[in-house]
């Protein structure tokens, strides 16, 4: 196994043959595994984990739930009931097992898609699905669980997330904060100015980057000629590959980051090699672009599956506890149904709240207007009468 | 009463100071301002006397700023930032416009970003391109943002304490041609809301509407028009995102005639708002049609031509006539 630890690695010579012309490395997944696909554990010198069987039981009930809740929502998207859908399904170790590293004190940025980590952080998946139902553009208190709002913009979290570091060590603070984006998101400038920001200012501050492969149709041959995870090496601090769909290897390389970013030692980079199964959302057709070999390649690192013959095997759950958490699996897809149906349309005239914290003569006018636009409605209904 | 005569960077030096003192989570980030003081000086003095930790040097990358400060102020810091010059703006537009202004009402406005961009702006010192422009129509068009601009020493003083203390991200513009100009600061007798628009003088004959640097020319419009017999109505914007049209309505229903002045182009600028604006408030008031004296729809010239395009004493004064002429 190797070490994938770009600071400490010696530059090497570059060659004429490994210029250009030649392939990216992207391909080839040189990474931190503790659990292989085929649910067998293996060791690895750096980034041990030690877990009871109720943690291992723990993190594979998050990812069970994580991903019945993310088909309930593709299911409810295809019938119309969310007007988009960003799945996660091939995500969830990545999610959980970087998620389940974190402390309540730890501050999380997401992109949109981190559906995982808002379950690790305590937020109700329901929350998730207003923006996508069309009823609001967040709308949760990120201060509740520490975990910000989703951010489509691509990369601009990471920004916010570094000046929020910067301002937990400004603080005195021993919390951590982590980044969460995507390989496409890696091409964008301010992920680039995060990671120049970050390593300057020496901020705690992890920047967790699911390779999904695609970004859109786009693949991370398109985003970058070096592994992602080395780009880290460039601006000084960092970087681990990990096997994204390695529940056990991302819980213990994101804990080992934030620790890392604990002691004030500065951020690290850490790249989840993973796969996203499904469309980028549920506008896209991923058979336009990408070969369905690569998807059943891909299902066989399936990181639920991979958990559960370690269980299995390992005897640490028993068939009551798999037929438990189907039944509870179910109950949450009903949960989640009739909470979107029962999600009431915004009052109109919540249009004019909230776009200023101190209020604006502007808006008071327009208001004025509307209301009286509104009431004319009414006023000719009675008149009909 | 505290009253001292100071330029405008003086009093923008001293008001920033004042916050620095007042609030400790006041914070000052951008490039060269801690011990250079800004490559105007606004902020001389800041860093020595408030640390690095307070007055913070910032890698060149200006998304970076301002995107850093966003997360700043999410931790429960007020940040100002400083944009070296108007025409570096750009590189922070999105995280201003996607992410700054736009958070309050993307969280049902549980969050609050305490959050001003000060970026000096406008021609006249001859400077070379990017360091000359009025971008201000850009972000008053962008719901979630405020857009103020000071003419003089008491207001850079008082609208900055003002914006520092605004729970909503405000776009701080600073006359760079005004700079040096200076004026009375009474340090203790705030002189008005933030977002309300003055009477920098009486008149019967016509308004004329401006903010920032114009504001000058047109009080020496006015003066210069008084000599021919006209009596000319200077109002002082100051706020151009929330606009105070009630102050200009209550002007114009006087006067009757309305002309804007400002730099930035006329096409699509905040000019073609007020005008369209005070024409559905005070069309029965009205004796001749809203004129506008701007920028053309050009790119920012060389600065060997600024003069042909800023708008002067000349051009004021000939849009008076056209006014007074229907």
């Amino acid at each position: 196994m190797t070490v994938e630890s770009t600071a400490a690695r010696k530059p090497r010579r570059s060659s004429k043959r490994t210029s250009a012309a030649k392939t990216p490395q992207t391909s080839e997944p040189q990474l931190v595994q503790l659990l292989t696909p085929e649910g067998e554990r293996v060791q690895h010198p750096e980034y041990e984990i030690d877990l009871t069987a109720d943690e291992l039981r723990g993190l594979y009930r998050d990812m069970v739930l994580t991903r019945r809740f993310d088909a309930e929502a593709t299911a409810l998207q295809r019938q119309g009931e969310l007007g988009l859908w960003a799945s996660l399904l091939g995500q969830e170790a990545a999610q959980i097992g970087s998620g389940r590293a974190l402390r309540d004190d730890d501050y999380v940025f997401p992109t949109y898609r981190e559906h995982g980590v808002a379950w690790c952080r305590g937020v109700d998946p329901t929350n998730l699905l207003g923006m996508f139902r069309g009823v609001n553009h967040g709308g949760w208190d990120p201060n509740t669980n520490n975990f910000h709002l989703y951010t489509i913009v691509i990369g601009s979290q990471t920004l916010h997330a570094t000046g929020y570091a910067m301002g937990v060590a400004k603080d005195g603070a021993d919390s951590a904060v982590i980044a969460y984006f995507g390989d496409g998101a890696s091409s964008q400038g301010d992920v680039a100015e995060a990671f120049t920001f970050s390593a300057v200012y020496n901020a705690p501050v992890v920047f967790f980057c699911q390779n999904n492969q695609w970004a859109i149709s786009e693949p991370t041959e398109r985003q970058t000629r070096v592994p992602l995870y080395q780009r880290a090496q460039g601006f000084g601090f960092p970087g681990v590959r990990v096997d994204g769909n390695d529940v056990l290897a991302c819980l213990a390389v994101t804990k080992s980051a934030l620790e890392r970013a604990r002691r004030g030692e500065g951020p690290t980079l850490v790249e989840a090699f993973t796969y996203r199964m499904g469309a980028h959302t549920t506008s896209d057709d991923p058979t336009k672009y990408r070969a369905d070999e690569e998807r059943a390649a891909w299902e066989a690192k399936d990181p639920i599956l991979r958990l559960r013959t370690y269980l299995e095997k390992e005897k640490a759950a028993d068939e009551a506890f798999f037929t438990a958490l189907e039944e509870e699996s179910e109950t949450l897809g009903k949960r989640v149904r009739e909470a979107v149906r029962a999600m009431p349309d915004p009052d109109p005239m919540s249009l004019f709240e909230h776009g200023y914290a101190d209020g604006s003569s502007l808006v008071d006018e327009e208001r004025a207007q509307f209301a009286a636009y509104q009431a004319s409605f009414a006023d000719s209904a009675e008149e009909g009468n | 009463m505290a009253v001292e005569k100071m330029s405008i960077a003086k009093a923008l030096n001293e008001s920033l100071r004042l916050a620095l003192d007042t609030d400790p989570k006041v914070l000052i980030m951008g490039e060269d301002v801690g011990k250079l003081g800004g490559v105007f000086r606004i902020t001389d003095g800041l860093q020595k006397d408030f640390g690095e930790g307070r007055v913070i040097d910032t890698p060149l990358a200006e998304s970076g700023i301002v995107g850093t400060a966003i997360g700043m102020a999410l931790r429960g810091y007020r940040p100002i930032v400083e944009i070296q010059f108007d025409g570096f703006v750009f590189p922070a537009y999105d995280q201003i416009v996607t992410q700054l202004a736009k958070m309050h009402a993307r969280a049902l406005g549980k969050i609050k970003l305490p959050v001003v961009v000060r970026i000096p702006y406008g021609g006249g010192i001859g400077a070379v391109e990017h360091h000359s422009e009025s971008p201000e129509a850009l972000f008053a068009h962008v719901a979630g943002l405020k857009v103020v601009s000071p003419s003089n020493a008491s207001d850079a003083y008082w609208m900055m304490q003002q914006a520092v203390q605004s729970d909503d991200p405000i776009i701080f513009f600073e006359p760079k041609r005004r700079y040096w100009d200076k004026g009375e600061v009474d340090t203790e007798s705030i002189p008005g809301q933030l977002h309300k628009a003055t009477v920098a003088r009486t008149g019967t004959d016509l308004t004329l509407v401006a903010y920032g640097p114009m504001v000058k020319v047109c009080l020496e419009a006015a003066a210069a028009a008084q000599e021919e017999g006209k009596s000319v109505e200077v109002l002082d914007l100051r706020s151009m995102s929330p606009i105070d049209f009630d102050t200009i309505q209550t002007s114009v229903e006087k006067t009757r005639r309305l002309v804007v002045v400002h730099e930035a182009p006329v096409f699509y600028g905040s000019g073609a708002e007020i005008a369209a604006r005070i024409t559905e408030r005070c069309f029965y008031h009205l004796e001749a049609p809203v004129l506008r004296v701007g920028g053309y729809h050009v790119p920012y010239p060389p600065a060997r031509l600024e003069d042909e395009y800023l708008p002067g004493l000349d051009r004021v004064l000939d849009a008076v006539d056209r006014s007074l002429a229907y």
